[in-house]
Parts: structure tokens; sequence; C-alpha cells
């Protein structure tokens, strides 16, 4: 099999392959900041709790409105804002941390949207029919996808200074101004709103797999909260095209196939990324060890 | 003792039986007549590969006198769902006695999709509500040769009819592997981008691969199904420039009132709706992108 075959000629003979890669693309230019910031500022579980919260609201739409993109994913956006919003309100009036009360609200819209799904009688595939396929994404969901992201990195620009300040130190943010809180808000909606286009184009486990692994991965190698999510973006860029083009070549389904290439990257990252990873510690054990 | 035994059977209250799907329980319901009352745990239009029972389910299992099933892996869950609720009586399995066929590993269960099985299944369930209720056994054993040679005339004009379709005119797309013991019965190939059950992922290459011989218009039609993702089927007409066919009925009927709403109709109507496709050409209006 020549290059071409391997790498290229997929994605000139099928139009599905190249929406697949440039949806994929798409989101891993957001997901790369997203995700590093997600990272920065320990929320690394809360994405996993909110793209949960998603379930009702899209359920409940697609109950009401049919399979409609633009309901459901609406429905999804303000079901895991609502989820969202809650609780942070609640972290902020009493004294429950923002993890557990996350917990929470996230197991009870889960609740909520299992039971949704089953009012409807289990009727037709409804798990299929809410989370896409990266294969049958169609135009209204690319135009999403690609809306999403470069409203995100648009946004995330505007509000870069203030976000990476407050990741690192909210008490000055708080004593020069009255942003922080905002800016929790604006980096919530963000991320909600980029779980949404992951969710219609992959489901909302891989959604969260191409959020958090490529940042994930991204800390062994880069620094700078700017290299960090530059590598994270390279990443995911990375494992959306070489899962893509192993489950063409391998036979395999493509979301996991995906996944799986992030995980790889995150595994190889950790044994032999350039800072921190296992070897670099070895390696500096035994440097100061002999000295 | 002199007391004729039409009285006996008309002061007994219904035989109360519970089918796991729609299609089983239209056959019951032909066979049974107004002696029986069915109800179905997965209702018309829904997964029974995805299913997931209530305990209103557990009490309709538990209160009833007859449980049919399919079997053949169909129902993964009627197993538990029996053993909770503690019901002891009979089960039958419909297709008790067909020679199974494989997909892939595993069984293949969709062998209602074949009309020569189907009368297996009239029989099973014939005996069982016979064995259930001995009394009305004469009633069902009519009903049953009645429903038997309607399905025995729709056979001979599925093979009619579908023997008209030249050689090359045989190949169909669909969603899902549903249709493999109609295929091997009346002489049709399907394909599909996910083999067996509804929830495995498809792979790009077995989209691919689809795509590659819609193109080459060695496949004739596109069908939908009425318990699928239509996105994937839609995907593939756009890239390989051909239209979709219609709907076929695979593993539930529709609801009442609408095409597909008994057994026979179904059956009817997929037939109809597969001679249909494949015997005109696809329209290829939409260029491939």
């Amino acid at each position: 099999m020549t290059l071409y075959a391997l790498l290229v000629q997929p994605f000139v003979e099928f139009g599905f392959m190249r929406r697949a890669l440039v949806a994929t693309l798409a989101l891993g230019l957001s997901c790369g900041p997203m995700g590093t910031l997600l990272v920065l500022r320990r929320m690394s579980l809360a994405g996993d709790a909110i793209a949960h919260a998603l379930l009702p609201g899209a359920a409940l739409a697609f109950v009401a409105f049919g399979f409609s993109l633009w309901a459901m994913s609406l429905g999804g956006f303000l079901a895991a804002m609502l989820v969202a919003g809650l609780a942070g309100l609640v972290a902020r009036l009493t004294p429950q941390r923002e993890d557990a009360s996350f917990a929470a609200f996230y197991m009870i819209a889960l609740a909520a949207g299992v039971m949704i799904v089953s009012l409807r009688g289990s009727s037709v595939d409804l798990m299929h029919v809410l989370f896409g396929s990266i294969l049958a994404v169609d135009d209204a969901s690319l135009l999403l996808v690609a809306g999403i992201a470069s409203v995100s990195l648009l946004v995330l620009a505007a509000i870069y200074r203030p976000l990476v300040v407050e990741c690192f130190d909210p008490g000055f943010l708080r004593s020069v101004g009255r942003t922080g809180p905002w800016m929790h808000g604006i980096f919530l909606v963000l991320l909600v709103l980029n779980l949404v286009g992951g969710f219609q184009a992959l489901g909302t486990l891989m959604a969260v797999g191409l959020l958090m692994l490529p940042a994930a991965a991204a800390r062994f190698w880069a620094s700078e909260v700017w290299s960090l999510a530059a590598v994270a973006s390279l990443f995911a860029l990375l494992s959306g095209a070489c899962g893509l083009l192993l489950s063409y070549h391998a036979n395999l389904p493509s979301g996991p196939a995906i996944v799986l290439w992030a995980g790889g990257m995150y595994t190889a990252s950790l044994l032999v990324g350039r800072r921190d990873s296992l070897l670099a510690r070895w390696l500096a054990h035994r440097w100061h060890g002999s000295v | 003792m002199l007391a004729p035994a039409s009285v006996a059977h008309a002061a007994s209250p219904p035989l109360r039986v519970v089918a796991s799907f729609s299609v089983l329980a239209d056959m019951v319901r032909e066979v049974g007549g107004a002696s029986v009352e069915v109800t179905s745990l997965v209702g018309p239009n829904a997964d029974a590969h995805l299913f997931s029972p209530t305990p209103a389910d557990a009490r309709r299992v538990a209160g009833a006198d007859l449980v049919v099933i399919n079997g053949l892996h169909f129902e993964g869950w009627i197993e538990r769902l029996i053993r909770a609720s503690g019901y002891a009586g009979p089960v039958v399995v419909a297709s008790q006695g067909i020679t199974p066929r494989l997909a892939g590993l595993a069984l293949d269960p969709h062998a209602w999709q074949s009309l020569a099985h189907a009368k297996r299944y009239v029989e099973n369930i014939r005996a069982a509500l016979g064995a259930a209720a001995p009394l009305q056994r004469q009633v069902f054993d009519a009903r049953a040769a009645d429903y038997l040679q309607r399905i025995a005339a729709l056979e001979l004009d599925t093979i009619a009819r579908i023997g008209q379709l030249p050689a090359q005119r045989r190949r169909v797309i669909t969603a899902h592997d549903a249709f493999g013991y109609f295929a091997a019965a009346y002489g049709l190939e399907f394909v599909a981008p996910r083999a067996g059950s509804t929830d495995n992922e498809p792979s790009a290459e077995a989209l691919a691969r689809l795509i590659r011989e819609a193109r080459a218009k060695r496949a004739g039609a596109l069908l939908l199904e009425n318990t699928g993702d239509p996105r994937l089927i839609e995907r593939i007409a756009r890239e390989a420039g051909i239209g979709v066919g219609g709907a076929l009925y695979s593993d539930a009927l529709s609801p009442p009132g609408t095409v597909a709403d008994t057994y026979l109709r179904m059956f009817a109507h997929n037939v109809r709706t597969l001679v249909e496709a494949l015997s005109t050409l696809q329209p290829s209006s939409k260029e491939a992108q």
C-alpha cells in the first residue's frame, strides 16, 4: 500500500471522510485551549459531569420537537447551563464545594434523562439519534461544530488574560475588580457550547475524550498556557485524523478509534514526555543519585 | 357433565398472554382471537435490542398465563425479567424448531422475516395456546389453519414478485442487518454498515465499502428502517448520488391504523417497498460529492 493510499486517498474518495475530518479538526482547535483551561482550573471531571447533563435537555427536545438538530442542541445547552449554574450557585451560597454539587446535579440530570428517554417508550434507537456518529455528519452538524469552534476561539482570545490570571490566583482578580465570577460564567458557557458541538458529532463520551485526553497529554510536553493549548490542539487534530484512518483501514468503529488514539498519545506522553514524565523523572533521579 | 363445552369457555376469563414484541403479539392475537388477551412488552416502532423493562412489565409477566418469546437471543433481557417477576408458567420459544442462521459468530434472531419460519412460529403458538386452554383447542386449531393459509398465500405472492426481478438488481443497503432470513428465503442480498444488533457503531471502512458499491450501481436500492437513525443512510445516499427508496419494517410493527400494523401487512409492505425500489432505476439527480 502506498503512502498516498494509506493517508490521502480515503479523504479524496469519500465525502464522509472529509466531513468527519473537518468536524474533528474544528472540535480539536477549540478543545485544545478549552481542555487546557479545564485542567488548570482543576475542573477535569466537571467536563464529564456537564456532558452528561446535556442528555435530559436533548431528550426533552427530541420528545417535543422530534429529530431536529437545532432543538436538541438548544435543549442540551439549556439543561447543561442549568446544571452548571445551579452547581456554581450552591458552591457560592453554601459551604459545599463545587465538585460535590456538580456530582449531585449531574446525577439528577442523568436520572432525569434516562427517565425521559424511557417515557418515550424506548422507541427508536434514541441513543443513536441523540449521539450522532462522526461518519454521518451532515451540513447542519458541520456548521454547528465549526461555528462553535470559531466563537470559542474568539471569546477565549478576548478574555484570555483575566481567565488565566483567575486560574492561578482567583483572589487577585477579586481584589482588583469584580470580573472574576463573570470570567468563570463565560468560561462555563463556552465549555457547554463545545460539549454540545462534540456531542452532535461524536457523542457525549467521545466529546469529553477529545476535550480532556489531549490537554492531559500536553502537560508532559509544554509549560506555558499558550504552548499547552497549542500542543493539546495538535494532539486532538492528530487523534482525529489517525483515528479516522484507523477506522477506515482496520474496519473499526470510528468514535472509539479516535478517542483511543488520544488515549495512546496520553499514555506515550506520560511515559516518555519531555517534562515530568516517568522517563524524565527516572533520568533526573539517576542524575541526582550519581552526583 | 351435560353442559356443552361452549358454555364452559364463555364463562372462563380470556387467557392472558404476554408477548415479548409486537410481531409475536400479533401472531398470538391471530391464533387466539377473542379468547386470549395479548400484551406486547416492546411496543410498535420500538427496538427490542435496546429495550429496558419497567416494574409494570414485570407485573404483566407475573400476571400472565403464558409468555411468548422469539428466542435466538433476540430478547437478551427476557430471562432476567421472567426470573425477577416470579412467573412460573410456561414460556414458549416461538422460533423453536427452525434452523437458525448465523450472523457473524452469533445467531441471527430475525427469523420472522421468512414466511416459512413464520409458519413454524404459528404452529408453536397454536400448540402452546392449546396446552394452556385445552377446552378451546378446536378454536385455536381452526384460527391457526386459516392464518397459515393466509401466510402461504403471501409467501406465493412474495416469491412471484421477487422472482420477476432481474438477477443484477437484487442488492439492497439497509441500516442494520435484520433481513438475513428474508434474503436467504427469497434470493435477495442485503448489506448494512453495522452488523446485527443496532447498538454497534459502524466503521469508516464498512461505510466506504457500501458507498463504493452504491456508486458502481451494484446495489439496487437504499432503504431505511422504522427503528434506526436515518442519518447514516442519508449520508450514503448523498455520497453515492442515489435516492432513498422508502422504509422497511424490521424488528417492530408500526402503530395501529398505519401501513404495517400487523405481521402480514408489515411483510407485504416490505415486499412492495423492496420490489418498487429495485425495479425502478434510482434517480441520480444529486451529484456525488
